[in-house]
């Protein structure tokens, strides 16, 4: 059998503040195979964005280990995981993050800068991502004037014009109206079923697992077994 | 490749009012050390450029200036035939025993009066000014009271045009030329005769002795004979030398213009460090986003020190553009040797609005470095989940 991309060992996230324990996640173990999409599900404060920044290498684990692609996260230091998240990462967030000051172009230029592509090459990158998001005539255009679906288009085409191992987007839909949310979806569907690309989705939104291959839920930072879903308690 | 230059740029411009005001005081700290430093360099070289090497002034040992110094007569012609004295075509010594005398004259303008030098010269004293020449006008005659007085004076002092009367010594002088000096010390002054002034002041003996050496070894055969002579008890001295001496009215200025400096700067400084922590606090979710992208620490630290430094070379551009106008505008001060109105021009040098735009890179960089080092350290998860 191939080995996972991602592998999750007895991992736990504890947040100490003052005298205050909070426990994020408890004792995970996950495994997440190449070209899976899976959506990770729960309420708010079950941990999701914890474990997501965990994978990314943005927040280190109180104890376990993360392996991608067989290289320990955990282990390097701020400027390897810089250099790693650059090849390997591609991030998607709730609320876009787009650079304000730059358009579309610019901004999905911006991880490739890192890279040792010309100029000539970025070009080509960056049409290319920004036409498969659907967007190639916004090219010079600010995000401000952009519609909310059209900045996460921007976003996942910036997320994946560096070709990386994993995308990680972090209730991409969570500031979208249905109809966007929907497109957004279908697009990292797309995404995943023609170009193979791994995808985690964070979300609270049922209709997104829809779109998912596996759907997993976590509850008080504890993942539940495939198949159980978190008790709806607090949602109206 | 780094974070681009695009950014930061289009970033100071979405903050306008902020960055303003930070360019503008910027802008303001660079004028004023480039305009006082302009009025330092224009003293300096007004005082500087007097004199040729071949010049060896005379005067009584123990007096700072001309004005406080007197030879006799003897003394003079004993000069006038040592070795080493070039002659003119004529056969005779080039050698001028000069009076210099100060008068007070009403500023134009003002109810303030300043003093000013009169320099009775010869003939000869003339040759050994080449630099000097008659702009308008014509030179004074020899034996009536006439004066030639420097455009610079002539343009600060009442009485002093062209066809004006003078007061002073025993009557009435009247003005009959205007001349400019070349830039030096004697712009500052007004020539006439040094017979006519010696018999309307009294004067047996001169104030000062110029003397044109052959070359330079016969500069210094002469400056020994001079004062190993201990009949006369006399100084003598390369001309430049005197001159160069006389800046030291210069320094003072330079400090005082550096100490304003410092003390704007500082101010500027926290002018640009308040700008860039309010950037750096506003963009807070950028910077997360960046690192996530991949840009390391060193990245986001070297972009907003780019910024802050933007921000300063904008400022000190426009405070060179704005302190530029005064070059050239004629000033005076107090010559600390003779209490006498020295007339100068700013001079704002290349090499001064270098200094000016090395200033303002100065304030940037400090005002930048710590809210630089704060994007930098901030942990990117912390700030995603604040945004
Ligand atoms: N830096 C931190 N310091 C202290 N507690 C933290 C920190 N980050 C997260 N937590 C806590 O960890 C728990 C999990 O947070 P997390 O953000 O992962 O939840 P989430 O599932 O993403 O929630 P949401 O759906 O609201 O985004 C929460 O109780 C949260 O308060
Ligand atoms: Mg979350």
């Amino acid at each position: 059998m191939t080995q996972p991309l991602v592998e999750i060992r007895n991992l736990s996230r504890i947040f100490r503040r003052d005298s205050v324990e909070v426990v994020a996640l408890k004792d995970i173990n996950l495994d997440i195979p190449e070209g899976d999409f899976l959506a990770l599900m729960g309420p708010s404060g079950s941990g999701k964005t914890t474990l997501l920044n965990i994978i990314a290498g943005l927040d280190k684990p109180t104890s376990g280990v993360v392996r991608v692609g067989g290289i320990e996260v955990q282990r390097m230091n701020e400027d390897e995981l810089a250099e790693w998240r650059n090849h390997h990462v591609g991030f998607v967030f709730q609320t876009f993050n787009l650079i304000p000051v730059l358009t579309a172009f610019e901004n999905v230029e911006l991880p490739l800068l890192l890279t040792g592509l010309s100029g000539q090459e970025r070009r080509e990158h960056v049409l290319t991502a920004l036409k498969l998001v659907g967007l190639a005539d916004r090219v010079d255009h600010y995000p401000r004037q952009l519609s909310g679906g059209q900045e996460q288009r921007v976003a996942i085409a910036r997320a994946i014009v560096t070709d990386p191992t994993i995308i990680l987007a972090d209730e991409p839909t969570g500031n979208l109206d249905a109809r966007s949310a929907e497109e957004i979806l279908t697009l990292l569907q797309q995404l995943n079923e023609q170009l193979h690309k791994t995808i985690i989705l964070v979300t609270h939104d049922p209709r997104a697992a829809h779109y998912a291959k596996h759907e997993r839920h976590l509850e008080k930072g504890v993942l539940l077994p495939p198949g159980v879903t978190y008790t709806v308690e607090e949602r109206a | 490749m780094a974070i681009p230059l695009k950014y930061n740029f289009r970033s100071l411009f979405v903050r306008r009012v902020s960055t303003a005001m930070t360019v503008l005081s910027i802008a303001l700290v660079v004028a004023v050390f480039v305009g006082v430093m302009a009025l330092a360099t224009g003293l300096e070289m007004a005082l500087v450029t007097t004199g040729d090497p071949l010049n060896v002034l005379v005067r009584r040992r123990g007096s700072d200036s001309e004005l406080s110094s007197f030879i006799s007569r003897e003394a003079f012609q004993a000069m006038r035939f040592l070795p080493g004295v070039q002659m003119n075509a004529d056969g005779a010594p080039i050698a001028s025993g000069e009076i210099v005398v100060v008068i007070n004259l009403p500023k134009r303008g003002e109810q303030k009066g300043s003093n000013v030098t009169i320099r009775g010269v010869s003939p000869v004293g003339l040759a050994l000014r080449p630099q000097l020449h008659i702009v308008e006008g014509r030179l004074f005659q020899p034996g009536l009271r006439e004066v030639i007085v420097s455009r610079r004076i002539s343009e600060r002092f009442e009485h002093t045009s062209l066809g004006d009367r003078l007061r002073f010594g025993k009557g009435e002088w009247k003005v009959v030329g205007i001349f400019d000096a070349g830039n030096t010390a004697f712009d500052s002054e007004i020539w006439t005769d040094v017979n006519q002034l010696a018999s309307d002041y009294h004067r047996e003996s001169f104030s000062s002795v110029l003397l044109r050496a052959t070359d330079e070894a016969a500069v210094k055969e002469i400056i020994n004979r001079i004062e190993n002579d201990r009949r006369y008890n006399l100084l003598a001295q390369p001309e430049v030398e005197y001159y160069e001496e006389q800046t030291k009215a210069a320094g003072p200025i330079k400090l005082l213009g550096m100490f304003i400096a410092i003390v704007m700067g500082i101010g500027a400084c926290f002018a640009a460090m308040n700008t860039m922590y309010a950037a750096v606090t506003y963009r807070t979710r950028e910077i997360a986003t960046l690192r996530v992208l991949g840009f390391k620490r060193g990245s986001i630290l070297l972009s907003f020190l780019t910024e802050s430094l933007l921000l300063a070379l904008i400022g000190g551009l426009i405070g060179c553009v704005l302190v530029l106008p005064i070059h050239g505008i004629t000033t005076g001060t107090a010559n600390w040797q003779t209490f006498s109105e020295i007339a100068f021009a700013f001079r704002i040098t290349p090499e001064l609005l270098l200094w000016g735009m090395s200033f303002a890179a100065l304030m940037g960089l400090f005002g930048g470095i710590f809210p630089a080092r704060q994007a930098a350290r901030q942990s990117p998860a912390a700030a995603l989940r604040e945004g």
